[in-house]
């Protein structure tokens, strides 16, 4: 998009408000290593029925007891949920928090890697992620406790990671990494590939040239190899791949190139991850039969390409119908890292365009969480799991619900972002910095 | 101001307006109508002008009555079980007690809530149509950082399927920016969201054009090599074109005044620009920052034109005292921001901060996705409002959708409101707007059925779809 349309290109209950506010800058109660009790909500685990009057147990960062008669030891921190609805933190499978600060600051983007001829699966996209992005807290603010962040561009893309959006370092934040090797298909004639047979048959010849130095590495390095398609590096990175152990994430549209992705998989005996989707409804049925999971938007209805005419807003409601694992994103993945939080919302829409409201929230927590790899720890409020839990006032998926507390690994999250700041800065006229 | 050819004009044969009611297919051309402006009046820079007018005519309906819902009138208070009255393309009664003539068809809105049609004063539809590409990216005429000579209408493709997808949303009425590469973009257009073979077809009768200018990074970024490259550049590159518009402004005003000799060549872009002057065109104007919006206010000033509304404004909240003292609008979104150093500052809350302040708030999208829920952005600025004390009720925030758009267009008059004798431009959704999960379930323009979620075949499919665009019922 340039030059036109769009460019060329939070909260707690009483803490959000006044002066209180001011005062709570940066203060994040350290309640690790403690107990924490979050009592009389109604608890979505999202692994299991909802639970009216629940109790959340947590201790030392994991959930330890989800249960209506969960007995609370003496000395928790006890956060009281009476009235509000209680979720395990929301997970937004596709973004670039992180490594995309200002999209139109090529500085502060880290997501597209220069790679060889459109081949970057070497390159590891967590390494550029900067912790002090100010994107994290209007996120997290807002219930979202995880992120995949995902690079971009070329044929190969590279490797994405999971990370939790803990303050801190690199190496707290990091969930898993990497999670899915990332790769385009169809429209995006990114990489040197110029039509869509180019670029299966490039793929195809990548996977194969893998598996056969995985197998050949000693004469690999001895130079007693034919040549292979990538570069070292790029070939290591793909053997997870051919060995299945890490899924394939493709970025397709159209049916026809979803159908193209499936038989790719089926040669190659690789893991895949459709994301994008617009035209996955039309296939929905091939995608359950394959058992390959799709990313998709419940937002995208205009035909903005010929790759995406069949988009619809029923998308997420037909694959689930059809029995597909369905993740749903938001319009949080490209360049809208201000609303990575927007995720809600996305499910929001997806039931009024016929989701069952439990698979959207299903959509938007342990789906993901399974998807990318990760469920072990995230995604659903088990005994176990990490103690990623949002509480709000109402429906999350409403607009008019506020968000109470935010937990990851047990600690309360929430700070305010400059946006916040800002807003308490020129909530009134004179703004505040200029008051005596 | 260069480049702007001065239109040999002469031999432009003045335009029909015979076509102001519906040719059946069969009929013979019409001999063209040369009545309206003598022959070679092309020539002569006209004070409203109208060479492409209007062909859009109000269609034939049925009276209908759409009653026990709640009204949001954007006029007065909700009215709950209230009854709207819509006959000959008119709001005819508002009320909780309305009659309805014999043959009126009777709506129950039990449950549902009656909003007039949404308004989106800044779209790019049919000038950046779907599915896009070089081919039809037509909203940028980035050959001159002055370009007041374009008008937006001669790019809408009016085939373009975004069209009938807002429509489906509750838009009733957008105006069709040109885009913000260049200083001074262009005219926009008013249309109303209708099939037509022609731009005309849809155009709004008698609303008044725009003037698309535009402030920081996107000038200076398209026209790096060349200038402006700087934002004095910018600056002025705007006051340069005015000097010139208020000189071809004198010289027109006095020739029409005494028809003394010769008219003076004619200026397709400081015939615009003179329009402005006049205050027969309305200045939107894109400008992110809030140091930029004041310094555009200071050289309206110094030229002696108002601003009408600013577009995108992420910035606006930090101004709101002096927007409203202006009497200049704020045409927001609620959240979109972050992605370039002038939208960085972008707040949630931005809608409802300016409302309060006095100011008047749009909701605007620039984007055909967002134009779909621009009551969803609504809801988001109310609720982020609440967070820092500012209470929105239902009945302000639909305004924001609504009159105050309508405001900016200069139609305030016709459109914006649930009032008798306004234009019957109303929107019945499945529940309280402001929910995440309302949809639209049937939208009427101009008192006439226009979309009606229940009856699939009864749904706008531009000729672009046939064929290309799956139905959901299967097929294409």
């Amino acid at each position: 998009m340039q030059n036109g349309k769009r460019e060329a290109g939070s909260g707690k209950r009483a803490r959000r408000r006044g002066m209180a506010l001011a005062l709570t800058l940066f203060v994040v109660p350290a309640v690790r290593a403690q107990t924490v009790a979050i009592t009389g909500g109604k608890v979505y685990p999202v692994s299991g029925p909802a639970i009216e009057n629940g109790t959340v147990l947590v201790r030392d960062g994991k959930i330890v007891a989800v249960g209506a008669n969960v007995a609370v030891p003496n000395g928790a921190t006890r956060i009281d949920a009476t009235g509000k609805w209680v979720t395990p933190g929301l997970i937004n499978a596709l973004t670039g928090l992180g490594v995309a600060e200002v999209n139109a600051v090529p500085s502060t983007v880290d997501r597209t890697a220069r790679g060889d001829s459109g081949v970057a699966a070497s390159f590891p996209v967590w390494e550029g992620i900067n912790p002090a992005s100010t994107l994290f807290a209007p996120a997290r603010n807002e219930g979202v406790t995880s992120v995949g962040v995902i690079p971009t561009g070329g044929l190969i893309a590279g490797q994405a990671a999971v990370i939790d959006l803990v303050p801190g370092t690199l190496t707290d934040m990091i969930n898993k990494a990497p999670i899915a090797m990332v790769a385009q298909f169809g429209d995006a004639r990114d990489g040197g590939s110029t039509a869509r047979g180019e670029q299966f048959a490039r793929l195809k010849e990548l996977l194969e040239d893998a598996r056969a130095y995985s197998r050949r590495r000693a004469e690999f390095e001895r130079a007693q190899t034919r040549p292979f398609a990538a570069r070292r590096a790029d070939l290591e990175a793909l053997v997870p791949v051919v060995e299945g152990r890490l899924p394939l994430l493709l970025n397709v549209d159209q049916a026809s190139d979803i159908e193209a992705v499936l038989r790719l998989a089926r040669e190659t005996n690789v893991k895949v991850i459709v994301a994008g989707g617009a035209e996955s409804w039309e296939v929905a049925d091939k995608l359950a039969a394959a058992n390959v999971p799709v990313i998709v938007g419940a937002m995208i209805n205009i035909p903005q390409s010929f790759s995406t005419l069949g988009s619809r807003q029923e998308t997420p409601a037909l694959l689930q119908r059809a029995g597909v694992k369905m993740v749903l994103i938001g319009t949080g993945s490209g360049e809208e890292g201000f609303n990575v939080r927007n995720l809600k919302y996305d499910a929001g829409v997806a039931v009024a365009y016929g989701l069952k409201w439990d698979d959207a929230l299903r959509a938007i927590t342990l789906t993901p969480a399974e998807v990318l790899g990760v469920a072990n720890r995230v995604g659903s409020l088990q005994p176990g799991r990490d103690a990623n839990i949002v509480v709000w006032s109402g429906d999350p998926f409403e607009f008019a619900t506020r968000v109470e507390h935010v937990l990851i690994r047990g600690r309360e999250v929430v700070q305010p972002s400059r946006q916040d700041e800002l807003m308490q800065r020129y909530k009134t006229y004179p703004p505040a910095y200029r008051k005596p | 101001m260069g480049g702007v050819v001065a239109a040999l004009a002469a031999c432009a044969p003045a335009k029909s307006t015979a076509a102001a009611q519906p040719r059946p297919a069969t009929a013979p051309a019409p001999a063209r109508d040369t009545t309206r402006l003598p022959p070679g009046a092309g020539a002569v820079s006209a004070p409203n002008a109208d060479p492409f007018p209007s062909t859009y005519v109000v269609p034939a309906s049925r009276a209908t009555l759409i009653r026990n819902v709640t009204v949001l009138t954007a006029a007065g208070p909700t009215i709950r079980g209230g009854s709207v009255l819509l006959r000959d393309g008119k709001i005819a009664a508002v009320g909780t007690s309305v009659t309805a003539p014999g043959d009126a068809e009777i709506i129950d809105g039990q449950g549902k809530y009656l909003t007039p049609g949404i308004i989106d004063d800044h779209s790019h539809m049919g000038v950046y149509a779907a599915p896009g590409g070089d081919a039809l990216s037509d909203g940028n005429e980035l050959t001159n950082p002055v370009t007041a000579n374009v008008w937006a209408e001669h790019s809408v493709w009016p085939q373009d399927p975004q069209f009938p997808r807002a429509l489906a949303s509750g838009v009733t009425t957008a105006q069709i920016l040109p885009g913000s590469g260049n200083l001074i973009g262009g005219r926009s257009v008013v249309l109303k969201l209708v099939p037509s073979a022609s731009v005309q077809g849809m155009k709004f009768p008698g609303a008044k054009y725009g003037l698309k200018m535009a402030c920081g990074e996107n000038p200076k970024r398209v026209y790096a090599n060349r200038g402006p490259s700087t934002r004095m550049g910018n600056v002025a590159g705007y006051r340069a074109a005015w000097i010139q518009a208020e000189a071809y402004r004198r010289r027109w005003d006095k020739w029409n005044a005494d028809h003394q000799g010769d008219p003076p060549q004619r200026d397709l872009g400081l015939e615009t620009l003179a329009e402005v002057l006049r205050g027969n065109i309305l200045v939107h104007n894109h400008c992110y920052r809030a140091d930029e919006m004041m310094q555009m206010i200071d050289i309206a000033k110094e030229f002696g034109y108002k601003i009408r509304s600013f577009h995108h404004g992420v910035e606006a909240y930090k101004i709101a005292d002096r927007l409203a003292k202006e009497g200049i609008s704020a045409s927001l979104w609620s959240d979109w921001g972050g992605f370039k150093m002038e939208a960085m500052d972008g707040v949630r809350a931005n809608l409802a901060m300016v409302s309060a302040a006095g100011a008047r708030a749009i909701v605007h999208s620039d984007d055909p996705s967002g134009m779909q829920r621009l009551n969803q952005d609504a809801a988001k600025a109310m609720a982020a409002g609440e967070q820092i004390g500012i209470h929105t009720t239902e009945d302000q925030a639909i305004k924001w959708l609504t009159i105050n758009p309508a405001w900016a267009l200069g139609l305030d008059d016709r459109i914006g409101s649930i009032e008798v004798g306004k234009n019957a431009d109303v929107v019945l959704w499945s529940a309280d707007p402001f929910s995440v999960y309302a949809r639209v379930d049937r939208v009427w323009l101009d008192g006439a059925a226009a979309y009606d979620r229940a009856n699939p075949a009864s749904w706008w499919r531009t000729d672009f779809e046939l064929g290309n665009v799956p139905l959901p019922a299967g097929g294409k």
